[in-house]
């Protein structure tokens, strides 16, 4: 039952033919069994799951009526607060905390009825996009274990690649949703910004940041979109408007005199050949379903990556400044006779990792007086010229496409010690962030040269999100017809026969 | 001491100020979340994710708060931007939870507004317009309690205690621009700001404007110049300035002691200053000599606060009358001199009396017992009237009771002695302490006849026309009514016995 999808669960747990507890109880075993190797959690939290499950279970004998996914067991980013449940964010600072309140995502996940299995790893505080920098260690890829699962939500991928959950939870500020999906050949959508509440989400870069679904197919993203999604008292930049009709795109996959842009400054020079031919027959299929192929041009694209290390880093040097060790998570060097400064100097010291303190200083620098203008200043320009070159590609294409990566999963340790070849990984998956717009990336293919999933990225407009649907179940439609099984049928087997 | 005297200091020097003023906004609930906001709880019991800055929480605007900026932005004269932003201020200390304070900075909700006021001086009354350059919304810091150590500060502590109750507490901060061209009056004119202003914001209702508990704070900026240059010297910010009074000599201290430095030919040293209300001298404390770099940016977590312009004007037809309109209206309804009329204000009964006048009070009664025995005794206690347990509705009955002849003046100063010495309403202190005016003519000339009986000599020289031998009389029927009966009715009634 592990390798269906939740959709598929969901009507064998409506039909009685599995119980939540039973499907809980095999995503735990497989976890038990997988996770040594893959590494993808940071804490299981078996007890609650089974207790939710038999809450689950109990409600649905009294006949009582379940939303669709019910009793589906997931994976949650450990960036999302959990009440009394360890949350990190993959940094040593909030080591231990547990935090007395839960994100409106882990309220809504609880009145869908969702299983909440445990927490997965992650980049710390979200920064990364290979899951190296969690402090506990990395997340290895199901496709390879020697290669990165993607950051930074490396760990909820690495989970569903792996067969651990069949939902999660991951988070995206340049493209940790997306990026992870891509090279673990699984289904990732960052919602338009203000589409999902960040109340709860640990920021990273507050005006970048998005939570959004992760799954193995696109029917089973949109209906875990649906559940998360939504206006938020508590979110004061969450969009009060109906949730768009994802569920209903994804099951429609019509394209039928659709406009699909592609995007010429995300594709060509720097990206991986066999990540270009899968993207090339992709747009072939779409072609053949109906829709209509243009390409269009956002010349400010180029500037994207060096806007957002100025924008994403400035925001987290504010963010961040709470760990000071006064209130929760880790304190150092709190002896006698210490002043506050100095155990907020030695927490902070031995708290944060080498990229959250490169991001921090940078920020810092970049807000400073006399630079502000220079950096900050200029950076917010990019961001508009940015969103306004989407606006003027919407107005020639229904939908925008790319590669979501410029090249599949590389290995781990491979890019540690070089952060801008590190960051260039997210350089088509940045632009959508800095316009607050929607991005899926769903998996089209192995590349030939070594084998590895390939992501095919979907862009739409602010609170236009179906759409994004509408094409990537076309496309998963032609592409499933073409390989006769899903794609992670190709992944290697772990764990023995199950 | 200072060698210098403050009419030197103003001979040579201009002084130029600069008054930014904190208010403690009295909403329910926070700037941006839901704890409450009442003062004096158990530490940390009035906190929750938002205001302790736990990871993930987020903030939501209190509605309220924006109202209450927009109505003292009206008050003041203030154009409303129709776009206004969060910034977040970053510094790093212990009673601020997320490390940085959610604020306004260069688009702020307020801005260009002017406050008059007017002072008394030898030359009569001059009139000052002081220009409020922006008014502004921000967040409260928790407070810190350094414990051991002399001083109380974080230097020399042993340890320190954190309390996260004023945490997010709405805060508005209204800011002037430079003020020029009070001269000898600096002093003055800062402190009767500072009263207007807390006029203003009283009856706009929006705070508890007390200084003593902090709900209203002023920051004084002081500069000296030469008389006739237009370069402005260095300035000083004084803090800690926790009364009217304070602010007046706050100012006068700094002017003097920034000519001694000047005339000694040293530099005055841009730095904030902390008041001692003990000497009226101010302390060193922060150098701002390096500016500090807040690195202040758009809160990102906040939308743009964009208040409709109908909604603007819905609250300017809210606005009540202006306390310095109000005071001339009162002068006139009461006809009152200038000078009790500054003296009730300077005592800060303009409310009271007028609530007691209300009451049905005659306006010369009311004043002259909230001006006087009442304004007295809150100076002894050195407390404010209102922490007086006596309201305008005691007095109005003691005039009452006055009036109507059931109490004298000196009984009814005792009773508003038990009023306020917290022994309940002026009934009840009249039951308890046994005060009754002996007006029962039956009852005083039986004690007449007692008292001339008991001295014949004294009565035979009354009879005789010798006057002034009433006294020992009067005296002891006073004695023997235990001092009740209304002395002015004891003397006529003797004298008519006596035949004179």
């Amino acid at each position: 039952m592990i390798k269906k999808s939740a959709h598929e669960m969901s009507q064998a747990l409506a039909g009685g033919e599995i119980t939540s507890v039973q499907l809980t109880q095999q995503h735990l075993n497989r976890i038990a069994s997988v996770d040594t190797d893959v590494h993808a959690f940071l804490h299981v939290d078996a007890e609650g799951a089974l207790a939710q499950a038999a809450s689950i279970d109990a409600a649905r004998s009294r006949g009582e009526k379940l939303g669709p996914l019910a009793g589906i067991p997931l994976a949650l980013k450990d960036v999302m607060t959990q009440k009394g449940i360890p949350t990190t964010a993959g940094s040593k600072m909030l080591e231990g905390w547990r935090p007395p309140y839960d994100s409106t995502v882990v309220t809504n996940l609880k009145s869908a009825g969702i299983v909440i299995l445990g927490k997965t790893n992650m980049d710390e505080f979200a920064m990364g996009s290979s899951t190296e920098n969690s402090a506990y260690g990395p997340t290895h890829n199901p496709w390879d274990l020697s290669r990165i699962p993607g950051g930074s939500g490396g760990g909820s991928a690495a989970a569903l690649a792996a067969f651990e959950a069949p939902l999660a939870i991951g988070t995206d500020t340049g493209g940790s949703i997306r990026q992870p999906a891509a090279v673990t050949g699984t289904v990732g959508v960052k919602p338009t910004y203000g589409g999902v509440s960040r109340y709860g989400l640990i920021a990273f870069s507050s005006s970048l940041d998005q939570a959004g679904p992760c799954a193995r197919t696109v029917l089973d993203t949109a209906l875990l979109h649906e559940a998360i999604a939504g206006h938020d008292p508590r979110d004061s930049t969450s969009i009060n408007a109906p949730v768009p009709a994802v569920v209903q795109a994804a099951k429609s996959g019509d394209v039928k005199g659709m406009k699909i842009g592609v995007v010429k400054e995300l594709n060509g020079d720097g990206y991986q050949a066999g990540v270009r031919s899968r993207f090339e027959e992709s747009l072939e299929l779409l072609a053949k379903a109906g829709a209509e192929i243009v390409e269009v041009s956002c010349p400010n694209f180029e500037y994207a990556l060096a806007a957002y290390y100025l924008i994403a880093p400035s925001e987290c040097s504010s963010n961040l400044a709470r760990f000071d060790a006064m209130r929760y998570g880790l304190r150092v060097g709190d002896e006698s006779g210490a002043s506050a400064e100095s155990v907020m100097n030695l927490t902070r010291d031995i708290g944060f990792g080498r990229e959250v303190k490169r991001r921090i200083i940078l920020g810092t620098y970049a807000l400073s007086s006399g630079y502000y203008d220079a950096y900050y200043g200029s950076a917010q320009k990019v961001r508009t010229l940015i969103t306004q070159d989407f606006e003027k590609a919407f107005t020639h294409a229904d939908v925008l496409v790319s590669p979501t990566c410029p090249t599949t999963a590389f290995k781990i340790g491979e890019k540690s010690n070089d952060p801008l070849a590190m960051y260039l990984n997210d350089i088509a998956t940045i632009p959508v962030n800095m316009a607050g717009i929607g991005g899926m990336s769903l998996p089209c293919g192995l590349a030939p040269e070594d084998s590895l999933p390939v992501g095919f990225q979907i862009m739409s407009p602010a609170m236009q999100d179906q759409r994004m649907y509408l094409v990537g179940a076309a496309l998963e439609a032609a592409l499933l017809a073409q390989w006769g099984a899903p794609l992670l049928s190709q992944a290697p087997v772990m764990g023995g026969a199950q | 001491m200072s060698s210098l005297t403050y009419d030197d200091v103003v001979a040579k020097y201009e002084p130029v100020l600069g008054l930014e003023v904190h208010v403690e906004l009295n909403t329910h609930s926070k700037m941006f979340c839901s704890c409450s906001t009442i003062f004096g709880g158990q530490p940390n019991t009035q906190t929750c994710p938002v205001c302790l800055g736990m990871p993930g929480a987020l903030p939501t605007v209190n509605e309220k708060a924006i109202e209450s900026t927009i109505l003292i932005g009206l008050a003041l004269n203030c154009s409303i931007a129709p776009f206004s932003r969060f910034a977040r201020k970053n510094y790093f200390y212990p009673d601020m939870p997320k490390n940085f304070q959610i604020s306004q900075f260069d688009e702020p909700i307020c801005v260009d507004g002017f406050v008059d006021v007017e002072i008394d001086t030898d030359e009569g009354v001059k009139k000052f317009r002081i220009e409020v350059e922006r008014v502004h919304m921000e967040e409260d810091t928790g407070k810190s309690l350094h414990v051991g150590g002399a001083t109380g500060r974080i230097h020399g502590a042993d340890y320190s205690l954190l309390d996260y109750n004023r945490a997010g507490i709405p805060l508005v901060e209204i800011v002037t621009k430079i003020v020029p061209g009070t001269g000898r009056y600096a002093p003055e004119v800062a402190r009767a700001y500072v009263a207007e202003l807390r006029d203003i914001l009283r009856s706009l209702g929006v705070s508890d404007v007390k200084m003593e508990q902090g709900s209203l704070r002023c920051d004084a900026n002081v500069s000296l110049r030469i008389i006739g240059s237009d370069v402005l010297g260095t300035r000083s910010e004084t803090k800690n300035v926790n009364s009217l009074r304070s602010v007046e000599r706050a100012v006068r201290g700094e002017m003097i002691r920034h000519a001694e430095r000047l005339n000694n030919g040293d530099r005055v040293v841009q730095e904030t200053r902390h008041f001692q209300e003990d000497t009226g001298l101010t302390r060193s404390g922060r150098s701002k000599e390096q500016a500090e770099d807040y690195r202040y940016f758009p809160e990102p977590d906040l939308v743009p606060v964009a208040p409709d312009a109908l909604w603007i004007e819905q609250l300017r037809a809210t606005l009540p009358e202006r306390p310095s309109i109000r005071r001339k209206r009162l002068q006139e309804q009461w006809s009152v001199p200038d000078k009790e009329m500054s003296a009730m204000v300077n005592a800060d009964v303009l409310d009271v009396v007028e609530a007691t006048v209300l009451l049905g009070s005659d306006p010369t009664k009311a004043r002259s017992w909230w001006l006087g025995e009442i304004s007295r005794v809150a100076n002894e206690k050195e407390i404010a009237i209102a922490q007086l347990p006596i309201t305008p509705n005691d007095v109005a009955e003691i005039v009452v009771l006055v009036n109507s002849g059931e109490l004298t003046d000196k009984l009814a100063r005792q009773v508003v002695e038990g009023v306020i010495a917290g022994e309940g309403t002026p009934a009840q202190v009249i039951s308890q302490r046994g005060i009754k005016v002996v007006n029962d003519d039956v009852a005083l000339m039986k004690a007449i006849e007692s008292a001339c009986a008991a001295q014949p000599e004294t009565a035979e020289k009354v009879r005789a026309g010798h006057l002034p031998a009433a006294g020992a009389l009067i005296g002891a029927v006073m004695k023997e009514t235990q001092g009740q009966a209304d002395a002015a009715r004891v003397r006529e009634l003797l004298l008519k016995h006596l035949g004179q």
